[in-house]
C-alpha cells in the first residue's frame, strides 16, 4: 500500500469478508439443505445451522438414488464423470503433446497448414454444430460410451498452442546435444522434452480435467441409459419430476457431490491452476 | 519464432498429429460443414425427399418472431452478465489487491467458483430462490413480493443472470488480479508523490493501464454467456417461461429437439459460427496489438 490508512485497510477487508460470503452463501445453504429431512425443506423450514441427517442422505444418494425421480444410486454417475474428466484431460494433453511436438521439431509440407487445421477450431465450440456431431458420433455406433462422451471433445487447440509456445522456448542446445549423442525423435521427446514440460502438463490437466467434469450439453444428448450419465446431468435428472415432489435434500447432497471433485482440484492445485488458466488464454 | 535444429523424418511428423487432426476433421470440420450445407436444403416431413433451396431456411429464420426474441435476449443476457461479472470482480480484485493480511486466503475463497458447473451453479440459486420453499424467495413473499421465476419471466430472466454472474466473478476477478499484479509500483507511487489521491490514481494510472485485460475479458465474457451458460438455462429455466430465457444456443438445441426441422436448426448454427468468428477475430486482433503495445 502506497499510504498506511488504517480506516481504508478496514473497508477493504469488510467489502472483501461481504464477497467472499456472497460467493461461499449458494453453497452453504445447498450443504445445510443436504443435512436435514424432506419435510423441513418442504416446509421452507430451512435454517442456517446443519441438521443432523448428514450421512443418512450422502448415503441413500450414493448407495439407492431418489425414491421418486431417478432411483439411481449416484456413485455410477459419479464414476462415470471421473472417467469422462480423466479421459478427457489425458487425452487432450497426449494428442496435443504428440502435435506440438510434430510442428515444432520437424520440417514438412502442409506444417503450416497443419497448425492452422488445428488452431481454427477454437471457432468451432460443440455448440454450434450440435446435430450434425451428435450425426456423426450415432452412425459410428458410438451413443452412451464412454468413447463418444470423450473422443470428440478430445481434439484441442489451446493444449497444442501452450505446448507449441513452451516447446519453442526450451533452447536448441538441447537438441543439438541430444543429436549428438545419436539420439532420435522419440529418446528426444521422452527423456528431454517430456521431463521439462512437466510443470506445463500438470497445469493443463488441472483445466481439462475441470473442463471435462463439467460437461453438459454433450453428454446430455450422447447418453440416454441412466447407467452412461453423468453426475452434473444426474441433478438435472432429479429436478424434472413435477416440482412438488423433488427430493430437495437428496438433490443438494448430489449437488455437493458433484462440485466436490473438481472444486478439490482447483484449491489444492491452486498455483498450477492459476498457471493454467493464465497460460491457455494467451 | 522457428527452431534452428529439427529433427529430418518424412513419415513420422504426420503420425504424430494424425490422432489430432483425424478428431478435428471427424468431429469438428465434417460436422460443420455439414451444418452449412444442411442450411441450404428443406426436408419433407417424412425426410423422403430434400430440395436445395439457396437462402430460404435464412429467410424463414428471420420472419420468425420467436429467433428475434432470442437474439434479443442473448443480446439483454450477455450485457448484464458481463457488466455485473466485470464490475464485481474488479472491485473485488482492487480491494485483493492492497497489501493486506490474509489476501492469499481471500484469493483462494473467490476463485474456487470457477470449478463449478453452470448447470450447478444454476441448481444452487434455483433452489435459494425457489418460489415455495427457497429461503430468499420465500422472504421475497414474506416482504410482498410476488417473486416467481416460474411464471414470471423477468423472474426467470433474473435468477439465470445470478446464476451466471456468481460462477463468473472468479475468472474475471483472477484475471484482473493478475492485471493489477504486473502495473508497476513505481508508477503508482510516483502518482502519489505528486500528491494523487487513490481515487484520482484509479482513474488516471491503473484503470487505463486495465483496459487491456478489460477488453479481453470483455470477449471472453460475451463467448461464456452465449455458450457455456447452456447448463444454465436447461437445469433452471427449459428456455421459459414462454420463451422468456430462451438463447441462441438453447434455441438451436430446443428447435432440433422438437425435431423435423433440420435446414432450419442448421441455419441457426451457421449464424452462430458466424457470430464465434467474428468475436474470436476481435480477441486476437486486441492479442496482436497487445503484443506490440
Amino acid at each position: 500500500m502506497v499510504e498506511n490508512r488504517p480506516f481504508a485497510a478496514i473497508l477493504s477487508h469488510v467489502i472483501l469478508i461481504i464477497g467472499v460470503v456472497i460467493i461461499a452463501f449458494p453453497v452453504y445453504v445447498a450443504f445445510v439443505a443436504s443435512t436435514t429431512d424432506p419435510t423441513t425443506i418442504s416446509n421452507g423450514q430451512l435454517s442456517l445451522i446443519p441438521d443432523h441427517h448428514l450421512i443418512e442422505n450422502y448415503a441413500k444418494v450414493l448407495f439407492e438414488g431418489t425414491e421418486r425421480s431417478t432411483k439411481q444410486p449416484m456413485i455410477v454417475p459419479l464414476m462415470n464423470s471421473f472417467i469422462m474428466a480423466m479421459i478427457i484431460a489425458c487425452g487432450k494433453i497426449f494428442i496435443s503433446l504428440l502435435s506440438a511436438f510434430a510442428i515444432v521439431y520437424f520440417r514438412f509440407p502442409f506444417r503450416n497448414t497443419a497448425f492452422w487445421v488445428i488452431f481454427l477450431t477454437l471457432m468451432l465450440p460443440v455448440e454450434v454444430r450440435i446435430y450434425p456431431t451428435y450425426k456423426i458420433v450415432a452412425d459410428l455406433h458410438m451413443l452412451d460410451t464412454y468413447a463418444g462422451l470423450t473422443i470428440p471433445l478430445i481434439a484441442s487447440a489451446t493444449a497444442t498452442l501452450l505446448f507449441r509456445q513452451f516447446f519453442m522456448t526450451v533452447p536448441d542446445e538441447l537438441i543439438e546435444a541430444s543429436k549428438i549423442d545419436g539420439a532420435g525423435p522419440w529418446k528426444f521427446f521422452i527423456d528431454t522434452l517430456l521431463p521439462l514440460s512437466m510443470t506445463s502438463i500438470a497445469a493443463m490437466f488441472v483445466i481439462q480435467f475441470i473442463y471435462g467434469w463439467n460437461q453438459y450439453l454433450w453428454p446430455l444428448l450422447i447418453t440416454t441409459r441412466d447407467d452412461m450419465q453423468t453426475i452434473v446431468i444426474g441433478i438435472q435428472k432429479m429436478l424434472t419430476v413435477t416440482d412438488a415432489l423433488t427430493e430437495w435434500q437428496l438433490a443438494m447432497a448430489t449437488t455437493i457431490l458433484a462440485m466436490l471433485p473438481p472444486v478439490i482440484v482447483v484449491v489444492a492445485m491452486q498455483r498450477l491452476f492459476v498457471r493454467g488458466l493464465t497460460e491457455t488464454e494467451k | 519464432m522457428e527452431k534452428r535444429a529439427v529433427f529430418s523424418h518424412k513419415l513420422l511428423p504426420y503420425a504424430l498429429l494424425a490422432p489430432q487432426l483425424l478428431v478435428t476433421i471427424v468431429f469438428f470440420y465434417w460436422p460443420a460443414a455439414q451444418a452449412v450445407y444442411q442450411s441450404f436444403l428443406i426436408q419433407d416431413a417424412f425426410g423422403i425427399s430434400t430440395e436445395f433451396v439457396w437462402f430460404e431456411n435464412y429467410q424463414m429464420l428471420f420472419s420468425e418472431p420467436a429467433y428475434y426474441g432470442a437474439l434479443l435476449t442473448t443480446a439483454l443476457f450477455s450485457t448484464a452478465v458481463t457488466v455485473l461479472s466485470l464490475s464485481l470482480a474488479l472491485i473485488l480484485a482492487v480491494e485483493a489487491d492492497k497489501n493486506l493480511t490474509g489476501a492469499g486466503l481471500y484469493k483462494t475463497l473467490l476463485i474456487w467458483p470457477y470449478a463449478v458447473a453452470p448447470a450447478v451453479a444454476g441448481v444452487l440459486w434455483l433452489f435459494m430462490f425457489q418460489p415455495s420453499l427457497g429461503m430468499i424467495g420465500r422472504s421475497l413473499h414474506a416482504f410482498g413480493f410476488n417473486w416467481n421465476p416460474y411464471l414470471n419471466s423477468g423472474d426467470a430472466f433474473t435468477l439465470i443472470t445470478a446464476a451466471a454472474v456468481w460462477k463468473q466473478i472468479s475468472y474475471n476477478f483472477l484475471f484482473f488480479l493478475a492485471g493489477l499484479q504486473s502495473i508497476p509500483k513505481s508508477l503508482i507511487e510516483a502518482a502519489a508523490i505528486d500528491g494523487a489521491g487513490s481515487t484520482r490514481r484509479f482513474w488516471t494510472i491503473v484503470f487505463p493501464l486495465l483496459s487491456p485485460t478489460a477488453f479481453y475479458l470483455l470477449t471472453v465474457n460475451i463467448v461464456y454467456v452465449f455458450f457455456d451458460t447452456f447448463g444454465i438455462i436447461h437445469a433452471v429455466t427449459r428456455g421459459g417461461p414462454a420463451g422468456a430465457t430462451t438463447t441462441l444456443v438453447y434455441k438451436v438445441f430446443s428447435d432440433g429437439q422438437a425435431g423435423g426441422d433440420l435446414g432450419g436448426s442448421a441455419a441457426q448454427s451457421v449464424i452462430l459460427m458466424l457470430i464465434v468468428i467474428a468475436l474470436t477475430a476481435v480477441q486476437f486482433r486486441f492479442i496482436e496489438r497487445k503484443v506490440t503495445y
